[in-house]
Order: C-alpha cells, then sequence, then structure tokens
C-alpha cells in the first residue's frame, strides 16, 4: 500500500498528516511550489470519511476499577445487613408486602430481584425524578424536596428552587422555549383544534395537520414519504414487529436502546447482537447468517435487517455509517436506523447523520426519528419510501391502535422543522444547529483539557463524563444541585457496573456564560471528588499536541 | 495558616476513604458500625505488628548472618 506522505522529490515528508491516520482521504500536498496530486491507490477506507471521525473510549487506571468494586462490596455487605434486619423484624419494611391473609400463597412481590434498587438505589434515590416546575429551557426551576426517613418518601417544602442550570434535558436547539412570539401559530392551532384527538388514525384521528407535518417531515429529510406517531418510544417498538417476524433475522448493536430491544424481542425474529459500533463483528455476523442460513432449517433468511442509532445517548457515540452502509450494500441486508438524538443534532443543516457523513438518504431503508429531542415536542416518525411507508399505515400496531398526536404539539413541530429549513424567512435555524455546533465543541474540548475523561465523537452533543465509584453518584450530584446545576448521573443497569457516568446535554440555547458556570463547577469538584483520571490532559499549547491526540478505534 | 490546610487537607482525606468506601452513603447508625469495625481491624493489625515484627526480623538477621560466614562464632573457636 503506498504511503503517499512518505517520499516526494528525495525530500523525506516529516508528515504532520501522520497522526490522521488512514481514515483521512489522501488530500494534495504542495511541495516546493509543485503540487502532487491526489493517488489512487492511496490508503484504505480513505475515501468512505469524507472528515476525521475521532471519538474517545479511554480507560481509567487498574486502581480505580479495584476501588469501585471495592465500593460496591461494602454496598453490598451493608445491603445483606440491612435485609437480615428486616426479615428478623428489627427494621421496619418499606417495600411492597402482601397482605396478612395472603403470607401462605405464593409469594406476589420477588424480595431478591430488587436487592440493588432496595439497598443501594435507595440510599441516593433523591438525585432523579425531581420534579421541575417551569420549561426545561436553558435554566429551569424546581421544587424543593426533602426526606425524613432516608430518601423512602419525600415531601416538598413549598419553596422553588430558582434558575437552575439544566444540563440535563435533550434540548438541543433550544426549541423548549415559552416566547410569546415563538408560539403564535401554536396557539392560534390550539385554539382551533383543542387538545384531544380522540380517535386513532386509521379511524377519525388523521387530521390536515398530520398530513401537513407528514410532508413537511419528508420534505426535511429528502426522502419520499414519512408517517408520524404520537410516542418515540411506542414508533420504535411498535413497528420493528410490522416490518420483520419469524424466520427474520436482527442484527443489533449491543448498546441500542430499550425501545429497539423490545421492539425487536416483540417481532419474533431471530436476534443476534454485534459489539458497539465494530464493523468487523457486525461483517462477521452477516457473513455466517448468509452461509448457514437459519438455525436448523438451513433455508436462507427471509429478511436479514441491521438495528443501529444515529448517536448513542449513553456513550455519545456515533454509528460508522458509510461502512455500513457499504456492507449493507454488499450483503443485500435492510437498514434500520434510529435517529432520536442525532436528527437535529448533528449535520451541517440538522438533517441528522445522513447528512453528517455527506450520504444520501437512499442508502437507510427506513429511517426513524423522534420529535422529542431537538424540536421540544413528542412523537416520532418513520420516513421512507412510499411503499414502505403505506404499508405501515396499514400494518403496523401503532398507526391503527395508538391515538394520534395531539394538534398543538403537530404544530410546534411544523413551525420548529419550518424554522431549521429556513421557510420561516429567517437564518435563525441554520444559526441554531451552528450555535449548538460550536457549544458542543467548545464544552468537551475545555473538558478534556481539565483531565475528565469523556466518552464518545467530538461532534456529539451528548457528554458522558466518567464517575466510575458509586459513592461518587450521589456526591456529584447533590454538590452540582447546592452550585444551582442540575445534572443527570446514571449508574449500575443502565451502563457497565463500574463505569457510572454523569450525562450532559449541551443546548444550542446555553450561552457561553452558563457554560463557563458549568465548567467552572466541574473544576472545582473534579479536584474535590478526585475525578479527573484522564492521563492524556492536553495542556494550554494545543499546538505542540497534535502529535499525540488519540484515535481510538476498535 | 498551616494548621488550617492542614486541617482542610485531613478532612479531604477522610472525605475521599468516606466516597471510596461508599460510606457517604450510610446511614449514622451503620457509620459508626463501619468505622468501628475499621479501626479494631487497624488496631489487630498495628498489635500483631508490634509483637510480631521484630522477632520475626531479628531472627531473619541472625539467619542471613549465619549464611554470610559467622565471624563472630568462627574466631571465637579458633582461640579455643
Amino acid at each position: 500500500m503506498a504511503n503517499p506522505s512518505a517520499v516526494c522529490n528525495g525530500h523525506l515528508h516529516h508528515h504532520h498528516h501522520q497522526k490522521q491516520n488512514n481514515l483521512l482521504k489522501s488530500g494534495i500536498y504542495k511541495k516546493n511550489g509543485i503540487t502532487k496530486g491526489a493517488k489512487k491507490n492511496g490508503v484504505s477506507n480513505g475515501t468512505l470519511y469524507k472528515k476525521t471521525f475521532i471519538e474517545h473510549f479511554e480507560q481509567a487506571p487498574m486502581y480505580v476499577a479495584v476501588l469501585t468494586f471495592l465500593g460496591f462490596g461494602v454496598g453490598t455487605i451493608f445491603g445483606y445487613l440491612r435485609d437480615f434486619m428486616r426479615a428478623c423484624g428489627l427494621e421496619k419494611r418499606h417495600i411492597a408486602a402482601e397482605r396478612e391473609e395472603q403470607k401462605d400463597f405464593v409469594p406476589l412481590y420477588q424480595d431478591f430481584e430488587n436487592f440493588y434498587t432496595r439497598n443501594l438505589y435507595m440510599r441516593i434515590r433523591d438525585n432523579w425524578n425531581r420534579p421541575i416546575c417551569s420549561v426545561p429551557g436553558p435554566q429551569f426551576d424546581l421544587m424543593e424536596r426533602v426526606t425524613d426517613d432516608y430518601n423512602w418518601t419525600f415531601r416538598f417544602t413549598g419553596r422553588t428552587i430558582k434558575n437552575v442550570i439544566n444540563m440535563g434535558s435533550y434540548n438541543y436547539l433550544g426549541f423548549a422555549e415559552t416566547d410569546v412570539n415563538a408560539l403564535k401559530t401554536v396557539t392560534r392551532e390550539l385554539q382551533k383544534y383543542g387538545t384531544g384527538v380522540c380517535s386513532t388514525r386509521q379511524e377519525m384521528g388523521t387530521l390536515d395537520k398530520h398530513v401537513e407535518l407528514e410532508q413537511l417531515v419528508a420534505k426535511f429529510l429528502g426522502v419520499e414519504d414519512a408517517m408520524v406517531f404520537g410516542m418515540g418510544f411506542a414508533t420504535n417498538s411498535m413497528n420493528i414487529p410490522a416490518l420483520v417476524g419469524k424466520g427474520c433475522l436482527i442484527l443489533s448493536d449491543e448498546l441500542n436502546h430499550t425501545s429497539l430491544v423490545l421492539g425487536a424481542r416483540l417481532s419474533g425474529a431471530t436476534i443476534r447482537i454485534f459489539k458497539h459500533n465494530n464493523m468487523q463483528s457486525l461483517e462477521k455476523l452477516l457473513r455466517e447468517a448468509i452461509i448457514y442460513g437459519q438455525p436448523r432449517s438451513r433455508r436462507a433468511w427471509r429478511k436479514i435487517i441491521i438495528l443501529v442509532e444515529g448517536i448513542y445517548s449513553m456513550e455519545g457515540s456515533i454509528v460508522r455509517l458509510p461502512e455500513l452502509v457499504s456492507l449493507k450494500k454488499k450483503y443485500k441486508a435492510y437498514l434500520y436506523l434510529d435517529e432520536a438524538h442525532s436528527i437535529g443534532a448533528v449535520g451541517a443543516t440538522g438533517r441528522g447523520v445522513v447528512e453528517y457523513f455527506g450520504m444520501s438518504p437512499d442508502d437507510v431503508d427506513v429511517l426513524m426519528g423522534t420529535f422529542t429531542k431537538s424540536f421540544g415536542a413528542a412523537g416520532g416518525y418513520i420516513a421512507g419510501k412510499k411503499d414502505l411507508v403505506d404499508f405501515l399505515r396499514t400494518h403496523s400496531h401503532s398507526a391503527v391502535y395508538a391515538t394520534s398526536m395531539c394538534p398543538a404539539v403537530a404544530e410546534q413541530i411544523i413551525r420548529a422543522m419550518k424554522c431549521l429549513m429556513g421557510l420561516d424567512g429567517t437564518t435563525q435555524g441554520l444559526q441554531r444547529v451552528r450555535q449548538l455546533g460550536k457549544n458542543t465543541r467548545y464544552f468537551r474540548r475545555r473538558l478534556h483539557e481539565m483531565g475528565f475523561i469523556i466518552y464518545g465523537n467530538d461532534d456529539s452533543p451528548v457528554v458522558p463524563l466518567l464517575l466510575y465509584m458509586p459513592g461518587k453518584i450521589g456526591a456529584f450530584a447533590r454538590r452540582m444541585l447546592q452550585k444551582n446545576i442540575g445534572v443527570v448521573v446514571v449508574g449500575f443497569p443502565a451502563t457497565p457496573i463500574t463505569e457510572s457516568r454523569a450525562r450532559f446535554c449541551v443546548s444550542a440555547a446555553h450561552t457561553r456564560e452558563m457554560l463557563d458556570t458549568v465548567l467552572n463547577a466541574l473544576d472545582e469538584l473534579g479536584d474535590f471528588l478526585r475525578l479527573k483520571y484522564s492521563r492524556y490532559s492536553k495542556s494550554s499549547h494545543p499546538e505542540l499536541y497534535e502529535e499525540t491526540r488519540l484515535e481510538l478505534e476498535d | 495558616m498551616d494548621i488550617k490546610s492542614m486541617k482542610y487537607y485531613l478532612y479531604w482525606l477522610f472525605c475521599q476513604f468516606e466516597l471510596i468506601t461508599c460510606s457517604y452513603l450510610m446511614e449514622p447508625w451503620e457509620k459508626v458500625l463501619f468505622y468501628t469495625f475499621n479501626i479494631a481491624l487497624l488496631l489487630t493489625v498495628l498489635y500483631t505488628a508490634y509483637i510480631f515484627v521484630s522477632g520475626h526480623v531479628s531472627s531473619a538477621l541472625q539467619f542471613f548472618w549465619h549464611l554470610f560466614g559467622n565471624q563472630h562464632e568462627n574466631t571465637v573457636s579458633v582461640v579455643k
């Protein structure tokens, strides 16, 4: 394989291109005034990715894993102690239990399986389900809650904590707003249609608003047709069973969302899992599927469908779409792309990962997305070829039985989408997308410089910050709230046991001052709680560190 | 001034201990139990070290002297 930057005109190129390895397409190098043309037989996969794809999944030092297990061990021992005391009657039981008359029956509540919930989650439960009492914009108001019996019950003091900086809401483009001018059309539609639809799509629930919305979504994405549903989770779980059935094969990513997993299981197809974002693992599974066919009869599979997400919300990683599409074309499989977090958030004009990689939407068979995250509304859509969408209109459970979307919500999506596309006559949509990109890059860069371990792609607005130890989860969330910043922390069942994290969602509505406040608080807290585990933190001279910038890929 | 930063440093170390061993999450009586157990363990280890380590170290030293030629006893026997 010729190395285009090795020797040219007898002079050895001391490549500062070496750091960008075979993922960058070979460019045109100028040397001594002579332009060298781009070579054809250059680097492998060099032309699939038009810009660098950098993802970080740094591992913490070994002592961190040891201490995490130590923490869980102590928690487990005390869990057993408390369970023993509850069984003996030394302590009052707070969890659900059968009535006295039913004590001889087969047990209704599985005691041991909730061990983790009872003994570890309950201790730090005050960091979740916090009720908010304002619009979840860049700042919001929280209702203050206190507990008298260590988080088993809460009571409200009646006060509200005002202007807490919101780093947890999925408000990527900042459309969750209460500005009267922005919501003029929504108020008008609310007064025209009311709030309830009182029917399903198939019976009498298809309003002209839905038709308008579907046409707009299709135009936005650049596909033939689209269909909208009232709930994003239900879009996945109710439509996958309509597309695949027994005798089909589903290849699903390791870290797919619960809605995709539920839909896959409901369909009755065979499910095989490939490693997260790992194209070699996927290719191996595809080859095996085609060579060996169905398990016992060895017949060919009726359909092979690959389920992936655009941005994975727990990791912040972006799917490797170009390689995926080339694999799917080679092995003739179908691709189902769930763009819940990526629609509106990535791409030059906010049209999702398909635009981010510069590909055409015809390459993806089923484009799915939600309106909850970037559009400030609720609901989901499925888009693609007209035949596909027409099929789903009659065969999908959600289309036939679920209540259709409220017209005021539909109008909110219409106005947000028109703003994004520029159809309302302003450039506000494009400005929001650019602002989100700037905020994301700034936030991630500063966090890297401070020395935290951050997962995910440099362009993804979801930023998971690793905490690792169970004791630090509660401490982090509580102290951030004391500093008036609201964060979301995630622990064991949703993430691997050693990798608990805090997940930040950057928004276009965050100003530079808000981000600076958050970053300063993180700096202080990182020093106090010892969270800066990264061994690759940058210094204040970014030029010197170009060589050591790490690109970790499987 | 130094005492203040020293005290803050000790408090910070204690916080780290609390976070790592999850005693930050425990109710007060559980903390008392946990710390009592830890301190008892630490005291036992120190006490055992105090009693036995000096004995073990001196017998190990004697063993090594034996190995590397015991000039002390040799000279005594020659004189005899």
